[in-house]
C-alpha cells in the first residue's frame, strides 16, 4: 500500500462491516424476501469493499454503499440463477423494488428482522444463534465458540432455522398490537440470555466471555434505539450496563471469583454505572415497572454504595418484594433471601431459603451453605457446599465453592 | 397463500365422556364454519383410532402389509385440518383456536406446494 492512500487495513473494513451487517442484511431481506440471498449479497459486498476501499477510501455512507452494492450484486447473481430456472431466485427477483433507502425504513427493517429471529416457532437456541448471526454479524464459528458447540453443529442449527423461516413462512414484520407484548418479551429474553451466557458461561472454564456481553449490550442499545417507548427495553439495557460495570473486579488476576461484597469498588466502571443509573432514573419517572427495570434498580442500589457495608439492603429487599409481584418465582425468592440476611440476619434468611423448592439449583445450596456458615453450623455448611459443588457447571464458580468449603476448616 | 396441515395429536385410549365431547364437537363445528366463511378452509376430517391403521411398505422389492400404525406411541394423529394462510403467524392463530376448542395439541406444518389463492 502506497503512502498517499487512506490507511484502511482489512481489520478496519471488517469492523465497519460488522457494525453495518445487521442493517444491511435486514434491508436486503426486505428487498429479496430471503435471508440466504441477503447474507450472500452482503458477503459479496464485503469482498468488493476489501478490493475497493483501500484505494478509494471509506465511502461517505458505508452502510448506504454496502446496501446498494449488495443489492446490485444480488440482482446480478439472481439473474444468472434465474436463467437456470431456479424458482427461489425468480421469486426473489420478482420482489425487488427499486426504491431509495430511507433511514426510517432501514430502522424498521432491523426491528422486523429481530422479531423474525426471535419468533416463538423457533427453539431458543436457534433464536439466539440467528440473532447473533443476522443482527450481530458474528460468524458461525464465533457463535459456535461462544456456546461451546462444534462449528458444524452450529452451522446445522442456523441452516435449519433459516429453512424453517423460509418453508413455514415465518413472517418478516413487526407483530400485531395483540401479539406485541409477548413477542417483545421473547426478544428481550434472547438478548438477556446472550448477556448471561457471556457473564457467567453456563459451563466451561472461563467465567465470562466478554464478546457475548459486549454483543448483548450492543443489541440492547439497538433495541432502545428502535423501540424508545418501551421502559422494559431500557430496563434491560440498564441492567446489563450495571452488571458489566463490575467486570474487572469480579475475578482476581488468577481468574478466581470475587464476591460483590469483597470487590474493589474503586475499580468499577463509573462510565457504565452513570449511564445505567441515568436510565434507571428515567424508568422510575415513567412509573411502568417491569422485571428488567426492577432488577436494574437493585443493581443501581449496589452501585450507589461506596462500600459493601453502606449498601441500602432495606431498599433492596423492597425491590425484591416488587420483583416477586411482577415476576414470581423461586430464584427471585432465593435472591430476596440473600438481601433479607443482611437486614434481619442469616437465621431469618435460612428459614426462607429452606422453604424453596430449588434442590436442583447449585446456587440454592451455595447460599444455604453461606447462611449455615454464618450461623456457625459448619458441619451442615460443609455438606451444603459439597452439594453445590456437585451441581455447579462453571469451573470458576466450582473453584470458588471449593475454597469456601476449605475455609470452613477442621473435620466436620 | 400458503397451505398448512394442522394435525390433532390425540392420546390413544377412550374418548372423553359424552358431555365433554359434546362441547368439543360444538366448539369445533363453530370454528370450522368460521374457517370456511373466512375462505381459509381447504379440508378437514377426523380419523378412526390408530388401531385401525395398516402400513404398506416396499422391502427388498417386495410389498409388505402390516397391521397397526407405522409409529408405536401413546398418541397418534386423530384428525387433520388443511388451511390457507398468508404466513405462519396466521396459521398459528387458527391452530391456537383449535387447540383451545379441542383441548389437544395441534401440530402445524407447511405444505411444499403453494396452491390456490
Amino acid at each position: 500500500m502506497s503512502s498517499d492512500v487512506p490507511d484502511l487495513p482489512a481489520a478496519a473494513i471488517e469492523r465497519v462491516f460488522r457494525e453495518q451487517y445487521g442493517r444491511a442484511v435486514a434491508a436486503l431481506v426486505r428487498v429479496f424476501g430471503d435471508i440466504d440471498v441477503a447474507e450472500e449479497a452482503v458477503q459479496d459486498a464485503f469482498t468488493a469493499a476489501v478490493e475497493r476501499w483501500p484505494s478509494a477510501g471509506l465511502p461517505p455512507s458505508p452502510s448506504g454503499w454496502i446496501i446498494t452494492t449488495a443489492r446490485n450484486r444480488a440482482i446480478d447473481r439472481l439473474r444468472r440463477e434465474a436463467s437456470r430456472e431456479d424458482k427461489y431466485a425468480q421469486a426473489a427477483l420478482v420482489r425487488v423494488r427499486d426504491e431509495p433507502e430511507q433511514e426510517g425504513a432501514v430502522r424498521d427493517d432491523r426491528l422486523r428482522l429481530i422479531f423474525t429471529c426471535c419468533h416463538p416457532a423457533l427453539a431458543t437456541g436457534a433464536q439466539v444463534a440467528l440473532t447473533l448471526r443476522l443482527l450481530g454479524g458474528l460468524t458461525t464459528a464465533e457463535i459456535a465458540r461462544a456456546f461451546l458447540v462444534p462449528e458444524p453443529a452450529m452451522a446445522r442449527r442456523l441452516v435449519r432455522a433459516k429453512g424453517k423461516i423460509r418453508d413455514a413462512k415465518i413472517p418478516y414484520r413487526i407483530p400485531d398490537e395483540a401479539d406485541l407484548p409477548g413477542r417483545r418479551r421473547a426478544v428481550l429474553a434472547v438478548v438477556y440470555l446472550i448477556f448471561n451466557e457471556g457473564h457467567t458461561a453456563s459451563s466451561g472454564d472461563r467465567l465470562s466471555r466478554e464478546d457475548l456481553c459486549a454483543e448483548a449490550i450492543r443489541l440492547g442499545r439497538l433495541l432502545v434505539e428502535l423501540t424508545p417507548d418501551d421502559p422494559e427495553v431500557m430496563g434491560l439495557l440498564a441492567l446489563m450496563l450495571l452488571v458489566e460495570s463490575r467486570r474487572a473486579t469480579r475475578t482476581t488476576p488468577d481468574g478466581d471469583l470475587v464476591l460483590l461484597s469483597e470487590q474493589d469498588r474503586s475499580r468499577w466502571d463509573r462510565g457504565l454505572i452513570g449511564e445505567g443509573q441515568a436510565i434507571v432514573r428515567r424508568c422510575l419517572q415513567r412509573n411502568q415497572p417491569g422485571p428488567y427495570q426492577i432488577q436494574a434498580a437493585i443493581h443501581a442500589v449496589h452501585s450507589d454504595a461506596e462500600a459493601a457495608a453502606a449498601t441500602d439492603w432495606r431498599q433492596i429487599v423492597q425491590l425484591y418484594d416488587q420483583l416477586l409481584v411482577v415476576a414470581p418465582g423461586p430464584v427471585v425468592a432465593l435472591n430476596r433471601a440473600v438481601a433479607v440476611a443482611e437486614v434481619e440476619g442469616p437465621d431469618a434468611a435460612l428459614t426462607l431459603v429452606d422453604g424453596l423448592d430449588l434442590a436442583g439449583h447449585h446456587l440454592f445450596h451455595a447460599i444455604r451453605a453461606d447462611l449455615l456458615r454464618r450461623l456457625g453450623r459448619n458441619g451442615e455448611a460443609a455438606l451444603a457446599y459439597e452439594t453445590a459443588i456437585a451441581r455447579v457447571e462453571n469451573a470458576t464458580e466450582r473453584e470458588f465453592l471449593r475454597r469456601r468449603l476449605a475455609a470452613l476448616g477442621g473435620p466436620r | 397463500m400458503k397451505q398448512y396441515l394442522l394435525s390433532i395429536i390425540q392420546p390413544d385410549g377412550p374418548t372423553p365422556p359424552p358431555a365433554a365431547l359434546g362441547k368439543i364437537m360444538h366448539d369445533v363445528g363453530t370454528l370450522m364454519q368460521e374457517l370456511k366463511a373466512d375462505g381459509s378452509w381447504v379440508f378437514n376430517g377426523g380419523l378412526h383410532p390408530a388401531s385401525t391403521a395398516t402400513v404398506v411398505r416396499l422391502q427388498d422389492g417386495e410389498l409388505l402389509t402390516t397391521d397397526g400404525p407405522f409409529a408405536e406411541g401413546k398418541e397418534h394423529i386423530g384428525g387433520v385440518v388443511v388451511i390457507k394462510a398468508p404466513d405462519l403467524d396466521a396459521a398459528l392463530a387458527w391452530a391456537r383456536r383449535f387447540a383451545r376448542a379441542i383441548t389437544l395439541p395441534i401440530e402445524v406444518r407447511p405444505f411444499q406446494q403453494e396452491r390456490g389463492g
